[in-house]
C-alpha cells in the first residue's frame, strides 16, 4: 500500500507536482533531442568520411602510412583484391595508388593527394562518382583524365576540360610530369577534402611512375554494414600476411574521437539538466515534508517505522521525477524520430559547417542505449533528491507532531 | 488484571525561564476493560501524560509498564513496533491519511502488521460496520464529516487488536450530536468487546460517560474515582 500511498501523494498538490513534471519533461525532452541531433551530426560526418574517403577498412604496407613513399607499395595486389572480394560481407574492394605531390595550372600550383583508382571498383567503395557537380566520371576512353574538387578548381582557376600538370618523383627519384585533362569537378561538402584530393586512373598513374600494373599503396574495403567491420577485418588479416589492416576507427583518430567526444558531451549536457532538476525536486519535497509534519508524526505514532517512512518519501520523489522523465523520454523520442527522416536545415550557417566537413542537413540519430541511460539517470536523480527530505521527515518527533495547540 | 502500571512518572520541560513540570509524579494502574476519562483544565498535563503512556514522548523519569514490558526500556524501532502491536491511538485531529479511503486507512495498520489480505479485508469491513460506516468504505476523509472521521479513527485504532486505546480529546472538534455518537460507539465496544479505553476530555458530558474518572491538575492526579 506504500506504493499506492506514495503515488497518490504525488497528486495531492496537483499544481506543484505538475510544475516539476513539466520542467522534467521539457528538460529531458530537450536533452534527448539535442543528443539525437549531435549524434546525427556526428554519425553523418563519420558516414561521409567513410563514404568519400576512408571506406571501412584499409590495407597498406606497414611502412606506408608513415613514409608515404611510392616504393612502399603492395605488389601482386590484384590477387589479394580478388581474395578479399570473396569474404562474406564485403561490398567493394578498391586498389589505390596514393601519392602526395603537386598539381599545377597555368596560374598556380598546389600540394595534393593524388589517388589512382580503378573507376569501376572505386564506385563500390566510395561515392565520389555521385558527387560530381560538372563533367563525368572517367566515361571516355582517352588517357590522363583527372577529377578535381570544386575548391581546388577555384584555387587553380581551372574549369572543365582545362589541362593541369601533375609533377611526381618516380620510383627512382626522377622528376616526371604528366598532363591531365579535368573531366569532372566534385563537391563532397567537405571543403578540406575537396581541396586536397584528386583522382586519376590507376593505369595512367602507374605508367607515369613506372610501377608494375598490379601494384597499389592502399586497398580500400567497403563492408555491407558497420557492425561487420571487425569480423571482416579479422578475415582480411588472415590473408594479408604482414600487411597492415586497419578499420576506420584506427585510420581516423578524429572520427573515433568525434564519436566518443559527442557521447561525453551529450551526457555532460544531460547531467547539467538533471542537476538543475535535482534542486527543484529537493525543494518541492522539502515543502511536502514541511506541510505533512503532523501526518508524518501520526504515521510514526501509530506504528509506521522509519524504514517505511523513508520508503514512502523516496517513492514519492521517484514517482515525481520519473513521471516527468518518462513523458520527456517519450516526447524526446518522438521528436527525434520525426527529424530522423526530415532533416533539420542549417543552411543559414552552412559555410561554417561545410568547412568542417559537416552536412548542412542534419538527420537526428537516437540510440536506445541513451534512452535507457537517461531513464536510469532520472531514477538516480529521484533517489538522490529524496535523501535530504526523507532525512528531514525522519527527524519528526511523533509527540511534537501531534500537539494541536 | 492490570495491564498498565505507572510508577513515579515525571515529565519536566526546561523552558527558557522556568521549568514546567507537565507530569509531576504520577502513580496509577489501569485494568483491562476499563473505560477511563482523564479530565482537568487545559494545561493540566493530560496530553503529556497520554503521550508518555503511549510511548510517544520520553519521560524525564519513572516507568510505564505495559503487560510486564517496560515501554521506555525499548529503543527506536522496537518502540515503534510496540506501539503498532499494542496501542491504538485516536487523536484530536490529523488522524487519517487524506489520500486513502476509510477502508484503506483501516487496512493500512494491518498491512504494517503484516496481516493477510483476507484477514485485512474481513476485519476492515466489520470494524467500519461496527462504527456505523459500513456504507462509507470507499470515501476519502475529506468526504466525511468530523464525527465520521473520528469513527474511522476508532476503527483504525481497533484494527491492530491493541491492548488498549488512547484517545486525546477525541471529541474536542465535534458538535454535540457527533460527540454523543462517538462516545456511544466507544462505550458499546467497551461493554461488548471488553476494549480498554483511556481518553482525555475537558467536556463534562463526555466525562459523565466514563466509568472511571481521573482528574489532573498541574501534572498531578487530584482524584481517581470509579463510578
Ligand atoms: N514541548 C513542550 N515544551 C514546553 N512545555 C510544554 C511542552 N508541551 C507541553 N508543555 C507544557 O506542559 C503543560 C501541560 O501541557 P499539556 O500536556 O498539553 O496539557 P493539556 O493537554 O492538559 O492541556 C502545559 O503547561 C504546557 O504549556
Ligand atoms: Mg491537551
Amino acid at each position: 500500500m506504500i506504493v499506492s500511498l506514495s503515488w497518490r501523494n504525488v497528486w495531492r498538490n496537483k499544481l506543484r507536482s505538475s510544475v516539476i513534471i513539466v520542467a522534467t519533461t521539457l528538460g529531458i525532452c530537450a536533452g534527448i533531442f539535442s543528443a539525437a541531433f549531435y549524434q546525427g551530426m556526428a554519425d553523418q560526418r563519420i558516414e561521409k568520411a567513410i563514404r568519400t574517403e576512408l571506406s571501412h577498412i584499409q590495407v597498406h604496407r606497414k611502412e606506408f602510412r608513415n613514409s608515404n613513399e611510392i616504393k612502399d607499395y603492395i605488389s601482386d595486389a590484384d590477387k589479394l583484391n580478388r581474395k578479399i572480394s570473396q569474404i562474406d560481407g564485403v561490398v567493394g574492394v578498391s586498389n589505390r595508388l596514393v601519392i602526395f605531390s603537386m598539381v599545377s595550372s597555368a596560374e598556380t600550383g598546389s600540394g595534393v593527394k593524388i589517388v589512382g583508382i580503378d573507376p569501376e571498383k572505386e564506385k563500390l567503395t566510395t561515392n565520389i562518382h555521385q558527387k560530381l557537380k560538372e563533367g563525368s566520371y572517367f566515361e571516355e576512353k582517352r588517357r590522363n583524365q583527372v577529377l578535381i574538387g570544386e575548391k581546388l578548381a577555384e584555387k587553380l582557376k581551372v574549369k572543365l576540360n582545362s589541362k593541369v600538370v601533375i609533377t611526381l618523383l618516380d620510383v627512382d627519384n626522377n622528376i616526371t610530369y604528366g598532363a591531365f585533362r579535368v573531366v569532372g569537378i566534385f563537391n563532397t561538402v567537405n571543403n578540406a577534402f575537396d581541396e586536397a584530393n584528386i583522382f586519376v586512373r590507376h593505369n595512367d598513374l602507374s605508367k607515369l611512375i613506372d610501377l608494375p600494373p598490379d601494384a597499389c599503396h592502399e586497398i580500400a574495403i567497403y563492408v555491407s554494414d558497420n557492425d561487420r567491420v571487425e569480423s571482416v577485418k579479422a578475415r582480411v588479416e588472415q590473408i594479408a600476411g604482414d600487411l597492415e589492416v586497419m578499420s576506420w576507427l584506427n585510420l581516423s583518430p578524429e572520427m573515433s574521437y568525434l564519436n566518443e567526444a559527442m557521447d561525453l558531451f551529450m551526457y555532460i549536457f544531460i547531467i547539467i539538466i538533471l542537476l538543475a532538476l535535482l534542486f527543484g525536486i529537493i525543494n518541492t519535497m522539502l515543502m511536502v515534508v514541511l506541510e505533512r509534519v503532523k501526518e508524518i508524526g501520526m504515521l510514526m505514532a501509530v506504528g509506521m517505522n522509519k524504514i517505511r517512512i523513508f520508503l514512502m518519501i523516496l517513492l514519492e520523489t521517484v514517482f515525481l521525477s520519473l513521471t516527468g522523465g518518462a513523458i520527456g523520454v517519450a516526447a524526446g523520442t518522438m521528436l527525434s524520430n520525426y527529424f530522423e527522416t526530415r532533416p533539420i536545415n542549417l543552411a543559414a550557417w552552412a559555410d561554417a559547417y561545410t568547412d568542417l566537413g559537416y552536412d548542412p542537413f542534419v538527420y537526428t540519430s537516437l540510440n536506445v542505449e541513451l534512452l535507457i541511460n537517461v531513464t536510469v539517470m532520472v531514477l538516480v536523480t529521484g533517489v538522490l533528491a529524496s535523501l535530504y527530505p526523507a532525512y528531514k521527515a525522519l527527524r519528526q518527533d511523533p509527540s511534537d507532531a501531534l500537539r494541536t495547540e | 488484571m492490570s495491564i498498565i502500571k505507572i510508577n513515579n512518572l515525571f515529565k519536566i520541560y526546561d523552558g527558557s525561564q522556568i521549568e514546567v513540570k507537565a507530569v509531576n509524579g504520577v502513580d496509577i494502574t489501569f485494568e483491562e476493560g476499563e473505560f477511563t476519562a482523564i479530565v482537568g483544565p487545559s494545561g493540566s498535563g493530560k496530553t503529556t501524560f497520554l503521550n508518555l503512556l503511549g510511548g510517544l514522548d520520553r519521560p524525564t523519569s519513572g516507568d510505564v509498564i505495559v503487560d510486564n514490558v517496560n515501554v521506555w526500556g525499548l529503543s527506536g524501532r522496537k518502540l515503534i513496533d510496540f506501539r503498532l502491536h499494542n496501542i491504538g491511538f485516536v487523536f484530536q485531529a490529523y488522524n487519517l491519511i487524506p489520500v486513502l479511503t476509510a477502508k484503506e486507512n483501516v487496512e493500512f495498520i494491518m498491512e504494517l502488521q503484516g496481516r493477510s489480505k483476507q484477514e485485512r479485508f474481513e476485519r476492515t469491513k466489520s470494524l467500519l460496520e461496527a462504527v456505523g460506516l459500513g456504507d462509507r468504505l470507499d470515501s476519502r476523509p475529506n468526504k466525511l464529516s468530523g464525527g465520521q472521521q473520528q469513527r474511522v479513527a476508532v476503527a483504525r485504532a481497533l484494527a491492530s487488536k491493541p491492548k488498549f486505546i488512547l484517545a486525546d480529546e477525541p471529541t474536542a472538534n465535534l458538535d454535540s450530536r457527533s460527540t454523543e455518537t462517538l462516545l456511544d460507539i466507544m462505550e458499546t465496544l467497551n461493554r461488548e468487546e471488553n476494549i480498554t479505553f483511556i481518553f482525555s476530555t475537558h467536556d463534562a458530558r463526555v466525562m459523565n460517560k466514563a466509568r472511571r474518572i481521573v482528574t489532573m491538575e498541574d501534572g498531578k492526579i487530584l482524584s481517581d474515582v470509579h463510578v
